[in-house]
């Protein structure tokens, strides 16, 4: 937090009139707020970039009409009509955790904003344990899933709510343990700190040492975090042409939105973390290009991540639940272990 | 609830009247769902994800075309006949047309012939290209459906120009057919066959050798050559179970038996013998088959006018006759008992997707419900004609 | 295998059973005893000359005071066909069932029983197939008349709107 509170005092010197916890409480809010309208500008847009990736590897436009140039007002236009869309809670449905579901979700994903770094001065919160904190905050999105399943008072949702649940508790294990690699070279688990660790320039970066066994680590980050996220192919839990639409089959309207929302920055946000982790964060890929600030660099990087997640997603089928635990518990895992003890014995017998 | 508006109430079967019983879990796949593939109702019965008992529910969509027959003319009938299977309605028409031609006797001109054989086989790659892209919805890819549907719009456009409408034609007269192709159309069905070609290419890439797609449906929904011949499976999901009988093969009608063409029929290339993916497959040859077959047509159509046997005043003498033709689906059967008058005393319709569907029953226990619904994807059915 | 070659296998083995055998028209059919179809579908399966494996389909009619079932057979090894006729007066409709022979017949025969109301004898699951369960009448009989209502939809036009229509 110290760098945010130094970049404060030098845009308003006046601030330090005030006595030090209104100071803190005022910037942390700020910040908190400035991510929020991040999260949901970058939703609309990932929404937006969504449809017209899709519209285009299924060759057809996608949005055109809505504000004129190639639709770039149409999640505007579709937020605007579920927030206008009548809320309907189902009659036996279990009502405080039904309300509670969707807020819960959008949580577990916003609060991991607080240690994603931008740039060198931008964090919100330098914690010494950023990496595990985000692992922490983001298990809790699935007893958000399980809640909003269970209180829908609907077969279906529940089915989809509990395949949900075991496919996110059984991929965080390949996601922790390649993550360990990172944390192995690293040897921090501050954000910042990985981010330090790879400063030069692209060969630096994590994913091009002790090839190629970091490359494998990032392709196993990235499969797990497809599950993380609900995405084709591990889309098993909201899968249309089976269950409808899986746990959030009963919610309408901003309730709905909410799950979309957070669904959305769930992507960005494990982009964010495999950019932190393997490719470089905020650095340049060479130095002459240090004039763009960092987190131009940032976002590009987890931005391009995000197409990729959606490009796979029009691509290929689905799993069906039995082969995605096979996949997670008798590939992933035994690769991650296997590239734990590579990495740590290279690592060993170099230093 | 207050029932304010005197619609019918809801009724449940009580499968499973014994609450403090637990472990089964009783799951409607109702009529209205996204991948049953028209208004079916399956009552799952399951242990978990495995099923254990799979009960369809038809009567959704039926129209009483039986009864409607009984009332209407000859000729009449045939956009009813088109409404089954809305699918392949050229199919419908054939099978309808043939069925009471052979009843009068009646000789119909060559050229007729060969424009049913052309519109009879597009619609087989029509239905087919369907069937690709909602099989590949059912197992979660998205995009060769809009492939799919790219091509059928083409295919579409030619039936349009011909027949004057986009899915359900009224084309195939009692006799002949309904209009002469107009000019420069068979060139365009050429054109449209160049086209067409590698495009089987780039399914077969993106969908059928798909690892994903081959995990999904290869060992999956497994049906016996035995057991498919018992249960009345015909078309598509017979062949792919190894029994080589296709009807326009072994039992010819109208003018196949001057095409040269293979019936395909499943191997276990990926898996067992009768699994999903074969009757995938089969299908997907089919379409190839199909171009070989308006090929050879295009080549061998004479001139004339199609439209010089179809008779004014259709009349039937007494008799009856039980015709079938190849759909899409399968055997389409016509059963047609005549006294001589205006109208049929009896039109009963076999319809290959009744059949097909009551497989179900035997397959399903043991299964996922995820490959319940690749195994209803698989056998291509057609609510319109279950019902009827 | 000849029409007549089948007719003469099964007057053989079932002499009364076996009422009419008819050549002159399109498809030669063969008109058996309706309590008997169980034994000689058993015997049209499983008798190495005739093979009859597969069933087309089995249809029910209205023959004014009587109904009739139809069975279509075929055989995929010898390729032949044949037909099977059974007649059952309207009072009393009992037809013995062959759902155990070909399982196709078991959705057939639930059609049947569903629009002209013929009874299957010993069919395992015989309920409405098309109509709703607690729908009144066999419509595709010739004297159907259709209820007033269901479940308190009307069912047909009532005679002034009919008027309307048709003018």
């Amino acid at each position: 937090m110290e760098p945010l509170l130094k970049f404060a005092l030098d845009l308003f010197p006046g601030l330090s009139q005030l006595p030090h916890w209104i100071f803190v409480t005022l910037v942390g809010v700020v910040a908190a707020a400035v991510l929020f309208g991040f999260t949901s500008v970058f939703a609309l847009f990932a929404i937006w970039l969504e449809r017209k990736v899709s519209a285009h590897m299924q060759d057809r436009l996608g949005p055109m009409e809505v504000g004129g140039w190639h639709g770039w007002a149409q999640p505007i236009a579709d937020a605007l009509k579920l927030l206008m869309k009548e809320d309907i809670i189902p009659e036996n449905a279990d009502r405080p955790l039904f309300k509670m579901a969707p807020a819960i979700v959008f949580g577990a994903a916003l609060a991991t904003f607080a240690v994603i770094p931008w740039s060198r001065s931008f964090i919100p919160s330098d914690l010494n344990v950023g990496l595990l904190y985000i692992l922490s905050i983001s298990s809790l999105g699935v007893i958000a899933i399980l809640m909003g399943g269970w209180a829908s008072n609907n077969k279906w949702s529940l089915y989809g709510a509990m395949r949900s649940a075991a496919q996110i508790v059984s991929y965080e294990i390949p996601i922790s343990l390649s993550l360990i690699t990172v944390i192995l070279i690293s040897g921090t688990l501050s954000m910042q700190g990985i981010v330090h660790g790879q400063e030069g320039n692209i060969f630096s970066w994590n994913i091009f040492r002790y090839l190629p066994f970091m490359f494998i680590a990032f392709v196993i980050y990235f499969i797990a975090s497809l599950a993380e996220v609900n995405r084709t192919p591990f889309d098993l839990p909201e899968a249309e042409s089976e269950l409808v639409a899986g746990f959030h089959t009963e919610y309408s309207g901003m309730r709905f939105a909410f799950f979309f929302l957070a669904e959305y920055t769930n992507m960005f946000v494990v982009s964010a973390i495999a950019t932190v982790a393997f490719l470089g964060g905020w650095l340049p890929p060479f130095e002459f290009l240090g004039f763009i600030p960092g987190p131009f660099w940032l976002f590009g990087k987890a931005i391009f991540l995000v197409f990729v997640q959606m490009w796979l997603r029009w691509t290929l089928p689905r799993l069906r639940v039995d082969q995605l635990m096979y996949t997670s518990w008798k590939v992933l895992t035994p690769f991650s272990f296997a590239l734990i003890i590579i990495v740590s014995f290279w690592r060993v017998l170099t230093l | 609830m207050t029932n304010s508006n005197n619609f019918p109430e809801a009724r449940y079967e009580l499968v499973n009247p014994d609450p403090l019983k637990t472990d089964e879990y009783v799951l409607n796949m109702g009529p209205q769902h996204p991948s049953t593939h028209g208004v079916l109702r399956v009552l799952l019965k399951t242990d978990g994800e495995i099923i254990e008992s799979a009960t369809p529910y038809i009567g959704y969509l039926h129209r009483t075309f039986e009864k409607h027959a009984e009332y209407m003319t000859w000729p009449q009938i045939v956009p009813y006949v088109d409404r089954m299977d809305y699918l392949a309605s050229m199919n419908n028409d054939l099978g309808y047309a043939l069925a009471v031609e052979k009843l009068i006797g009646l000789e119909v001109n060559e050229r007729a012939q060969y424009l049913r054989v052309i519109v009879a086989e597009l619609n087989r790659i029509a239905s087919h290209l369907v069937f690709l892209g909602t099989y590949g919805l059912d197992v979660g890819a998205f995009t060769p459906f809009l492939y799919a549907f790219r091509e059928r719009e083409r295919i579409v456009d030619l039936f349009e120009e011909i027949s004057g409408a986009r899915l359900l034609y009224n084309y195939i007269w009692i006799g002949g057919v309904a209009w002469d192709a107009p000019e420069g159309w068979l060139d365009r069905v050429d054109d449209f066959l160049d086209y067409f070609n590698p495009k089987i290419k780039e399914y077969n890439d993106l969908l059928s050798y798909n690892k994903i797609f081959i995990e999904r449906t290869a060992n999956v929904g497994v049906i016996p050559a035995d057991l498919a011949i018992n249960y009345g499976l015909s078309g598509p999901s017979l062949r792919g179970s190894g029994v080589k009988f296709d009807l326009r093969k072994d039992d010819p009608y109208c003018i196949y038996d001057r095409f040269e063409f293979e019936a395909c029929v499943g191997s276990g290339l990926k898996g067992t013998v009768g699994d999903t993916w074969d009757r995938y497959f089969v299908r997907i040859q089919e379409m190839v088959e199909s171009v070989k077959i308006i090929r050879q047509a295009l080549k061998q159509i004479p001139d004339g006018d199609p439209k010089e046997t179809v008779p004014k005043n259709v009349r039937v003498p007494k008799g009856e006759i039980y015709f079938r033709s190849e759909t899409p689906r399968g055997e389409l059967g016509y059963y047609i008992v005549s006294n001589g008058g205006k109208n049929p005393v009896r039109v009963k319709v076999r319809a290959p997707a009744f059949s097909n569907l009551s497989i179900i029953q035997a397959i399903a226990p043991g299964l996922m419900v995820a490959d319940l619904v690749a195994t209803l994807g698989s056998l291509d059915i057609v609510l319109g004609e279950i019902d009827r | 295998m000849e029409a007549k070659d089948i007719h003469q296998k099964l007057k053989d083995k079932f002499q009364d059973a076996i009422l009419e055998f008819n050549e002159e028209v399109l498809q030669p059919y063969v008109v058996v005893a309706p309590d008997k179809t169980d034994e000689i579908a058993e015997f049209l399966r499983d008798d190495a000359d005739l093979q009859f494996d597969y069933l087309n389909s089995v249809s029910g009619l209205d023959l004014g005071e009587n109904l009739g079932v139809v069975y279509h057979l075929y055989s995929m090894t010898k390729k032949h066909k044949i037909v099977i006729k059974t007649e059952v007066p309207k009072e009393k409709p009992d037809v013995k069932t062959v759902s155990h022979i070909w399982r196709t017949a078991d959705w057939h025969e639930r059609e049947a029983y569903d629009l002209l109301g013929i009874n299957f004898v010993n069919h395992p699951d015989l309920r409405r197939i098309l109509l709703p369960d607690d729908w009144e009448g066999h419509p595709l009989r010739k004297d159907y008349v259709p209820q007033e209502s269901w479940h308190g939809i009307p069912t047909t036009l009532k005679k002034e709107e009919k008027d309307d229509q048709q003018q």
